[in-house]
């Protein structure tokens, strides 16, 4: 196999509380040693509910926040010791799109100027071919090409979305990474751009490092996953591997909390106790051990922290994953 | 036993101009006693809208312009505001999307639900105390005692939720309205809250109105199912035969749009388009723009038609020959 496009390792990201009249609290362990891999032309799902670190993962991965420690490397090269110069440059071939693009968007700026900026800021072609290229790029998004000359307020959150993609790919770039792309569209108009980002990996042969919380999109889009919780990946493999047969205790409930529309579908629900402690204080040991159900959950599993290990076709990070719960 | 009937129900916002718009327009269903009706829709159907005028709180400058609301056979369009009062939160009991928004930050959580007690009952403060401790137990709040003093920022959102489920049951509520309860929750949480309210409905013999936007947490749940679209209901079943066999071309894109964790992978089959804002909306069938059935006869509005005696579609193929 030829090396992963995009290759994380133990990426870890702390956020410290400091304050004038407070003591040094201990830091919030956001991101806490994760590795992973993006191949070229395909999309890793990064799931996990609110507080779990996957949206500082991506956000560390592009340098919109500093890493504490750890490395991403992109095509070999370590995207978290470059300058500002040459990050910048590196930013042509590693994009992201956010869940808000009306937040992302400047809503003082044309559609068409959004859209061409980055071209600018990366010297790319002239301002006649910029032109060309913004009608091409909302074509290709499935926006009429007159809209280049709206502002954003005047476009629904789907249209939004699409103008966010279309920014993205201005630069032609190898890997974007989407954070809860879909997740304040409507079901009619998320299944468009779950459409649209399909066509668009499989026309341009882009990668994709695909956040968010709902299991059956990244189902939809994704050809591996990584399930994280408490800022650690618990289970990652091929998609289908993993979803229609978690192992992870944690996976397992997440899976059978998915609301099912085809009701003679529904798993038997399994409602974990309790909410997710915090990654300020997380417990000792496995960080799921509080809320685990599994039925040999024991000692071990409070003191001695399991960590990813190949268990079929998967990588789990459970003492107990290779018996049924 | 039907407890609420509502029948025709129209609401009317300022337009441009001097036009008016209707954003619900014609609503009509009723709610049994211990049982769950879901109203499902996308954003701007008039879900949320038909759920706030019913308890006659439809934000200015929008006033109820038509129709019948009857609770237990007394109508509510005609009642005072404070003969309204007494069943908004007494009768009648709300949870919203948004607890952090629907809870007054300043006070703890002990003294909100105790106020709700009081606001319908005349109870002595401690007394009120006592039962919000007992609520917070019902409700599932893990160490109830020590969280009656708590504020609502120290509380994670599920256990917001349920202060606020706490509070709409102080006074013994025969309705409870569920405006997309658990949308703001993690699945796992919502799995806690769907489950909890589930429960209160089986000890209390209470009917809920749960309004969601996602067929998956009202598959399983509801008894019966009305779909909306640009401010009417387009379709209404019982639950398995919504399910099993959708009758109306919008209902059908919906469960071809969502994403599921069974069943084959790959493309989706969305709805072409955009939901119309009211206005834009046309006057025949208004899913005809987006229809991928339409013929000559969307050009006028359809009526609901029967499909089966319960099941009913607003599409003019379901027009019996």
């Amino acid at each position: 196999m030829s090396p992963p496009l995009l290759e994380v390792r133990d990426l870890v990201k702390h956020y410290h509380a400091r304050g004038f009249f407070r003591p040094a609290a201990p830091p919030v362990r956001a991101v806490d040693g994760v590795s992973f891999a993006v191949q070229k032309g395909e999309t890793l799902g990064l799931v996990g509910e609110s507080g779990c670190g996957k949206t500082s993962v991506g956000r560390t991965v592009i340098r919109l926040q500093e890493p504490t420690s750890g490395s991403a490397l992109l095509d070999g090269v370590n995207l978290f010791t470059l300058g500002p110069e040459a990050l910048r440059a590196m930013r042509r071939r590693i994009q992201m799109i956010f869940q808000d693009p009306y937040g992302s968007l400047n809503p003082r700026m044309r559609v068409g100027d959004a859209i061409s900026e980055g071209m600018e800021i990366h010297g790319l072609g002239t301002a006649p071919e910029r032109k060309a290229r913004v009608t091409a790029l909302l074509e290709e998004v499935g926006l009429d090409p007159a809209y280049a000359r709206r502002f954003p307020h005047e476009f629904s959150g789907g249209q939004r979305q699409r103008i966010g993609i279309a920014r993205a790919l201005a630069v032609e770039p190898e890997i974007i990474i989407c954070d809860e792309p879909v997740s304040a569209l409507d079901v009619s108009v998320q299944a468009q751009v779950l459409n649209l980002l399909a066509d668009l990996q499989r026309k341009r042969g882009l990668a994709f490092l695909f956040i968010a919380h709902d299991l059956a999109v990244v189902r939809q889009v994704a050809h591996a996953v990584a399930v994280m919780y408490l800022g650690r990946i618990v289970e990652t493999g091929p998609v289908d591997e993993v979803l229609s047969n978690p192992r992870h205790p944690y996976t397992i409930a997440l899976r059978s909390a998915v609301p099912e529309p085809r009701p003679e579908q529904q798993p038997g629900r399994i409602v974990l106790a309790g909410d997710p402690p915090s990654p300020a204080n997380p417990p000792s040991g496995c960080p799921f051990h509080t809320r685990c159900f599994h039925r040999l959950r024991d000692a071990r599993c409070r003191t001695e922290r399991p960590e990813l290990r190949q268990v079929g076709g998967v990588r789990v990070a459970c003492h107990y994953a290779e018996m049924k719960p | 036993m039907t407890l609420l009937a509502v029948q025709d129900l129209r609401v009317a916002f300022p337009g441009p101009g001097s036009t008016v718009t209707h954003p619900v327009d014609g609503v009509s269903f009723t709610l049994e006693r211990g049982k769950t009706l879901a109203l499902v829709g996308e954003s701007g159907c008039g879900k949320s809208l038909t759920s706030l005028a019913l308890l006659r709180l439809v934000p200015e400058p929008g006033r109820i312009a038509g129709g019948s609301i009857r609770l237990d056979g007394e109508e509510l369009t005609s009642l005072t505001e404070r003969d309204m009062r007494a069943i908004r939160g007494g009768r009648i009991g709300m949870v919203f999307q948004d607890p952090m928004t629907s809870l007054n930050p300043v006070l703890r959580a002990g003294d909100q639900i105790a106020e709700a007690v009081r606001a319908h009952k005349a109870v002595s403060r401690a007394a009120a105390r006592d039962r919000a401790l007992a609520l917070l137990t019902e409700v599932g709040i893990p160490d109830p005692a020590r969280r009656l003093d708590e504020y609502p920022h120290q509380l994670s959102g599920g256990m917001r939720q349920r202060v606020m489920i706490a509070i709409a049951l102080a006074a013994e509520p025969a309705i409870l309205i569920a405006d997309e309860p658990t949308t703001a929750l993690d699945v796992t949480v919502q799995a806690q809250i769907l489950e909890l309210l589930e429960r209160l409905q089986a000890e209390r013999q209470m009917a809920i109105l749960l309004i969601s936007h996602d067929l998956g947490v009202v598959a399983g749940r509801a008894d019966h199912v009305s779909v909306m679209y640009a401010g009417q209901v387009i379709e209404s079943a019982p639950t398995e035969q919504l399910f099993a066999a959708p009758a109306h071309p919008y209902t059908q894109g919906l469960f071809a749009s969502v994403p599921s964790m069974t069943g084959p992978r790959g493309r989706l089959t969305p709805i072409r388009g955009n939901v119309p804002s009211p206005g834009a909306w046309p006057t025949g069938c208004r899913f005809a723009p987006r229809c991928p059935e339409r013929f000559e006869r969307c050009d006028a509005m359809p009526p609901l038609f029967p499909v089966s005696p319960e099941h009913a579609s607003r599409c003019w193929l379901s027009e019996l020959p």
